[in-house]
């Protein structure tokens, strides 16, 4: 049987049946009954991807750049085809303005170490929110600590929405960079970041959207956006681990000094001065992921395959439906979320830690996760030390939303009697 | 895999709802943080030393049923010990928990450590070893200097 049959027998609200397109994802075939909720964290594998990296080692390996030889060509060109389709995924101008990085977090840190420097001075500030995950907190951080920029931060509103009306108070004639998240990871909340691109550049400042668990789940368009950069990692969209891309527009990516010397990202060297690469392999020094981002690179193809705006459709049905489920559960108070959630289902469970909920959903081969989600100052903001979350792919279905219910029943069951 | 009830036993799960010993010494002659950046769980533990015997041990803090209950059990046992006898049984137990080889006590030593037997669950969950010894790391520092954090990481 094909795929694309196995993925209309019983079409569901995004046009494909997840149980039967587990079957492309080995990880299911070898862990009968496994209940993955924990996608946010990172997603599993489709065979797509698990062999197109293993043919490309067979097959197609060697040393990308400045190779005389057939191969090393030939593992160029895929390399460089893989940076084509990230750029198409993210529907960016010109695939220059993709660089690969190792993950978010290293895309984050890049425009921390090299944009930030170059056109910051002590003073001028980077706008983040409460919502964001610890990379995008912690490299502004250690940037203010490096050169003197203050950080702020703007609050939720009391949906769990980010709060535009104090945002856009926030937005100081010093404001040179807002911070922000495009799905939060720790509620699913969706930040309107198109509203937030308009606001920040009329006032002058650039952007940088943090996509981790929006690239998964959205179909993200950096041009219609009007964002100045956009970070997403590999291994949430169903790629591989130790690969991601940071989108950044071209001008500004070509005015940026290098944040890592080395092989790669030179012209020319020689010991007086050294002339840099253009853009996007002015930041690739060393030998790159070559493998990981061919991976991505099949991870795309199998997303675009299934179309982004099914996945968004699928996501948006089984998050409607896991909130109305989990909060029949007396006792269970999920996250706020603002006016929209995606993809996260993060709660508290009355009177249970969360890693004894998650510990006994483990009995019941639910996966999923416990604790702050890398995210403290938000937990802290809604006064819990941790809760536990459900994170949504596209493999999950409303039956595995009801197991992850029942297996909390049963942990109330134990810890609430 | 086991049965859930093998590290939740009645005896945790007691504890873990209804601690012993939470509270605050006001006059502590020792005391320290612990924390879990794994989880954000903290626990603080309050000894009153008079000489070498613990006159009083309690606790505060917030955590899973696991670090409560061991916290609980752990100022429940500790009382009226020696600091020689209270290193004595952490050391027993860090090794019965992590699967190290634990020394052989002398009674009635023993048969204070064998209140601990429902802990030992966490064996056989690598993750949750750190809840049952968070206490027992944070009682440690608080004899070695007191006031300081340890950290489980």
């Amino acid at each position: 049987m094909t795929t694309a049959s196995l993925r209309s027998v019983y079409p569901g609200p995004g046009g494909f049946d997840p149980r039967q397109l587990r079957r492309e994802f080995p990880i299911f075939g070898n862990n009968p009954g496994l209940v993955f909720l924990d996608s946010g964290a990172s997603a599993q594998k489709p065979a797509s991807v698990i062999d197109r990296v293993a043919e490309y080692y067979r097959t197609d390996y060697a040393n990308v750049h400045r190779g005389v030889y057939r191969l090393s060509a030939r593992s160029t060109e895929l390399y460089e085809e893989a940076r084509e389709k990230v750029r198409a995924f993210l529907n960016a101008a010109d695939s220059r303005e993709i660089v690969f990085v190792r993950n978010t977090t290293e895309a984050i840190n890049l425009v921390a170490q090299s944009w930030g420097p170059a056109f910051l001075k002590s003073g001028d500030e980077v706008l983040i929110s409460v919502l964001e995950h610890h990379s995008n907190i912690v490299p502004w951080q250690l940037l203010r600590d490096r050169i003197g920029i203050k950080l702020v931060v703007t609050p939720l509103d009391a949906t769990g929405g980010v709060d535009l009306a104090a945002f856009e108070a926030r937005l100081s004639p010093r404001t040179r960079l807002v911070a922000i998240t495009h799905v939060a990871n720790a509620t699913g909340a969706v930040v309107p970041v198109e509203t937030i691109v308009q606001l920040a550049h009329q006032r002058g400042a650039k952007v940088i959207i943090d996509g981790s668990q929006a690239a998964p789940r959205l179909p993200v368009d950096v041009q219609a956006l009007g964002c100045d950069f956009y970070a997403l990692t590999g291994h949430k969209v169903y790629g591989p681990t130790g690969i991601g891309a940071l989108y950044g527009r071209y001008d500004l990516l070509a005015a940026m000094p290098p944040w890592q010397g080395g092989g790669e990202m030179i012209l020319h060297v020689t010991f007086d001065k050294t002339e840099y690469q253009h853009p996007p392999h002015r930041f690739e020094g060393g030998t790159p992921n070559i493998a990981g981002a061919i991976g991505l690179g099949a991870a795309v193809d199998f997303v675009e395959e299934l179309g982004r705006d099914n996945i968004l459709d699928h996501e948006e049905a089984l998050t409607g439906y896991g909130v109305d489920r989990l909060s029949r559960i007396p006792g269970l108070r999920m996250l706020d979320a603002g006016q929209r959630r995606l993809g996260i289902l993060s709660f508290d469970l009355e009177g249970v830690h969360p890693h004894d909920v998650a510990q006994v959903l483990d009995q019941h081969h639910v996966a999923v996760r416990a604790g702050h989600h890398c995210a403290q100052p938000l937990m802290e903001w809604f006064g819990l030390s941790g809760t536990t979350r459900a994170s949504l792919g596209v493999y999950n279905d409303e039956h595995d939303v009801d197991r992850l219910a029942e297996a909390i029943e049963a942990a109330r069951e134990m810890f609430c009697r | 895999m086991m049965d859930l009830r093998e590290l939740y036993q009645d005896i945790i799960l007691d504890h873990g709802r209804h601690p012993r010993n939470f509270r605050k010494i006001e006059q502590p002659t020792h005391f320290a943080h612990g924390y879990n950046p794994l989880c954000g769980d903290r626990v603080t533990v309050y000894l009153s030393l008079d000489g070498e015997r613990i006159a009083d041990v309690a606790f505060q803090g917030r955590g899973c049923a696991i670090s409560t209950a061991a916290a609980s059990l752990m100022t429940e046992i500790l009382r009226g010990k020696t600091v020689d006898e209270a290193r004595a049984l952490f050391a027993q137990f860090h090794a019965r928990v992590t699967g190290g080889e634990p020394a052989a006590l002398p009674e009635p030593l023993a048969e204070e450590a064998e209140r601990l037997e429902p802990l030992t669950g966490v064996k056989a969950y690598p993750a949750r070893v750190k809840c049952a010894t968070l206490s027992w790391h944070a009682l440690e520092a608080a004899l070695q200097g007191g006031g300081a954090t340890v950290k489980t990481e």
